[in-house]
């Protein structure tokens, strides 16, 4: 397979874009992409959204943000897996270059959520479990990752332990241009605020945003960022199956194979960004990755070892919690912050010396998991 | 907009029924703990919009110390109107004197709906028409039980009479503007009994969009800035709502506090703007100048720059809008249920 790299990122701001349509921000995204890689012939686009049919009613989004795009005749296909629709798109798009199919592969993540009333948003969400033995019981998603933060709780770290993830989130976005929510947020306020699911408090969830982040990639030439390690795992869907819940396996198994293609050691990665949609979530990613021992992630989190100066940075652009979670696109926007990162181009989030940079982005409550390890070359 | 002859107010009432329900008898029920503001406005079984109209244009036709039947129109806009087809008007008309030779409708624009009404006046009157044109915003407005707008959906209302500006009218209009677009922010179908809305699209996009639409251009066509003006009304829907857009204009706290009454008794609806501007009128003082914009989901907003007259002294008789708010009965869910005709029987 040949080596592959990223040639170019956009990202537009995460927030509530009540002017623009869903296909708007996917051109707004892959025109900044493009421009920044100086690249116009683009020989294959992949679309990554999970909610469009729900939200939008619009299936069918490979051919129709090709088409708002400018580019129609180019192929083009649409990845859905749920929340890691971002991550498993890029694994793709990896693929599709490496194989040598493809030259210029565009990868592009959008979703908008604010069209819609939050119910449908939470149907649409729950669509991530399985319908017949798990959704159907009414459960939400935060009502499952609630179990799994009680479990937590009860074996490993206090309440306030774990909400630290959210806070820490919060802090390292500040500054950020793209972050939905670039502000502090106290450990106080967060712990004050209402129970989505209790024990998970709202402030300790990912909100609903609008976004879209690009990427482009080409064969490698030695020189930028390349694309060190690539591979997705799954898992059961239904949580009541697997043996222990407070491990993910499809976390772990989906970072040991990208680690072993990229031919690195948990303990080589700089930086990382982990899907922290629920604080519970974050520090699950955390340890799934083995950036720290099992049952240690929330003591992590309180600590400055995963500020940018610190041994382990997780989230240096304010993660899902801050930065915002536009589901298909959050994975790509991952992507594009490690890209810039290892580009020096992370401005106040820079970690400095970055090599390599991961990102961990799943979709259910981890039955589907993407790690893509990324690298420095030069 | 500005009309061929000056036109001012000469006389306006307001009322708001007794009874309140407290934002915490709400979450007792339901679980909530949202508190949008501290308690609403809800009438008894024998009222409704029409004898909100009534019980404030009587009050405003006693403070205007004119004979009512030279009235020559009386608008009610509202959003909860007793009757599907029936104007309300008529019905306030007759009550207050006016027939038979007058023009009158209901108006329905949402929430600005009453001011809907006044623009129309302020033509009517300004154009000569009429020597007299009343305008009402008023409403016993729908909150469908575990939605986030029972909290605020309250009764109450005011109205305004207009006449050419003169040495009796209590405030004359300097100008006006209204800002109106296609925004499904908030809407009820016919037959519906409770309106739905956009939730999070309520905000930016519709109420902070056109008030500051409103706002700022007729600020900018005027001249005026946030700081010539003592007092500013915005629509209330909520307690947040118009003191965020009041910053983010550049009005301060003081200048909103007096007209700012939905923490007391919730969002009137068409009745929100009108109520907040004759509780300004309360304790404004000849001379000061008044910003008013009121919003109407839909979507719109009129924005009026209004200044008080030596004759409000004269004009401010009892009973001012502060004794509605401040006699009050507190009524539990269930007896709320039955004020609103909620229980199925």
């Amino acid at each position: 397979m040949r080596k592959v790299k990223v040639a170019g990122v956009g990202l537009i701001p995460v927030k509530e874009y009540w002017e623009k349509s869903i296909q708007d921000l996917f051109v707004d995204a892959s025109l900044i992409a493009m421009k920044d890689a100086g690249i116009e012939d683009i020989e294959k686009i992949y679309v990554s959204n999970m909610c469009s049919a729900q939200i939008q009613e619009q299936l069918n989004l490979a051919a129709v943000m090709t088409d708002f795009l400018g580019k129609p005749g180019i192929p083009a296909t649409r990845i859905e897996a749920s929340s890691a629709s971002g991550g498993v798109a890029f694994h793709e798009a990896v693929q599709a270059v490496a194989s040598g199919y493809s030259n210029v592969v565009l990868v592009t993540g959008v979703e908008k959520m604010s069209d819609v009333l939050p119910e449908i948003i939470t149907t649409s969400l729950a669509m991530a479990e399985e319908q017949e033995y798990t959704s159907y019981t009414g459960v939400t998603k935060a009502g499952i990752a609630a179990m799994i933060h009680r479990l937590y709780m009860e074996s490993y770290a206090s309440p306030e332990e774990i909400c630290m993830m959210a806070v820490k989130s919060h802090e390292h976005a500040v500054g950020c241009k793209h972050a939905q929510y670039p502000f502090k947020m106290s450990l106080e306020r967060a712990m004050s605020s209402p129970m989505e699911a209790d024990p998970i408090h709202i402030m300790e969830c990912s909100g609903i945003g609008d976004g879209a982040a690009s990427i482009i990639l080409v064969p490698s030439d030695g020189e930028g960022v390349e694309v060190a390690g690539t591979a997705i795992s799954t898992d059961y869907t239904n949580i009541a199956q697997r043996s222990n819940l407070l491990e993910m396996k499809a976390i772990k198994t989906a970072a040991d194979k990208a680690y072993n293609m990229a031919g690195i050691q948990s303990s080589d990665v700089d930086l990382a960004e982990v899907q922290d949609d629920f604080t519970i979530n974050g520090i699950l990613g955390i340890e799934g990755l083995g950036l720290t021992k099992i049952g240690e992630g929330a003591k992590l989190v309180n600590t400055q070892e995963i500020d940018k100066e610190g041994r382990i940075p997780i989230n240096t652009f304010g993660g899902l919690k801050a930065r915002g979670n536009p589901i298909g696109a959050t994975g790509i926007y991952q992507l594009a912050e490690i890209t810039l990162q290892l580009q020096n181009k992370a401005l106040g989030h820079q970690v400095e010396g970055a090599r390599i940079g991961l990102a961990q982005n799943m979709g259910g409550m981890a039955s589907i998991c993407a790690v893509n390890v990324l690298r420095r070359i030069n | 907009m500005k009309t061929v002859k000056p036109v001012g107010i000469i006389g306006y009432g307001a009322y708001v029924p007794m009874y309140r329900l407290q934002a915490s008898e709400i979450n007792r029920v339901w679980g909530g703990s949202g508190v949008p503001v501290e308690e609403k406005s809800v009438v008894a079984v024998d009222e409704d919009t029409i004898t909100i109209s009534v019980e404030a244009a009587k009050q405003a036709v006693k403070r205007a110390k004119i004979d009512p039947s030279e009235i020559g129109a009386v608008y009610v806009g509202t959003e909860s109107k007793p009757y599907a087809v029936k104007p309300s008007g008529t019905i306030v008309a007759e009550a207050i004197g006016a027939t038979p030779n007058v023009l009158t409708a209901d108006y329905e624009f949402a929430c600005k709906a009453g001011t809907e009404a006044m623009q129309t006046c302020i033509g009517l009157v300004g154009s000569g028409m009429h020597k007299y044109a009343m305008a009402i915003g008023a409403d016993t407005a729908q909150g469908k039980p575990n939605d986030a707008l029972e909290y605020t959906a309250a009764c109450g209302g005011a109205a305004f009479i207009f006449s050419e500006k003169n040495n009796s009218t209590l405030a004359y209009i300097e100008s006006s503007y209204s800002f109106v677009t296609d925004t499904p922010d908030f809407w009820r179908r016919a037959k519906e009994a409770y309106p739905r809305h956009g939730n999070r699209f309520t905000g930016e996009p519709a109420y902070f969009k056109h008030i500051k639409g409103a706002g700022k251009a007729l600020l900018e066509e005027t001249g005026y800035k946030p700081s010539d003006f003592k007092w500013a009304v915005f629509h209330q829907p909520n307690s947040k709502f118009p003191i965020n857009v009041a910053h983010m204009l550049g009005f301060s706290m003081d200048q909103i506090e007096p007209g700012l009454v939905v923490p007391r008794i919730g969002n009137t609806y068409a009745g929100s703007t009108p109520v907040g501007l004759a509780a300004t009128f309360d304790v404004a003082e000849p001379n000061d100048k008044i910003f008013v914009v009121s919003y109407g989901s839909g979507s719109g907003s009129d924005a009026f720059i209004i200044s008080v007259q030596q004759a409000i002294n004269e004009k401010r008789e009892d009973p001012k809008l502060l004794s509605f708010i401040e006699h009050r009965k507190y009524i539990d869910y269930a007896t709320y249920l039955k004020q609103r005709g909620q229980i199925l029987q």
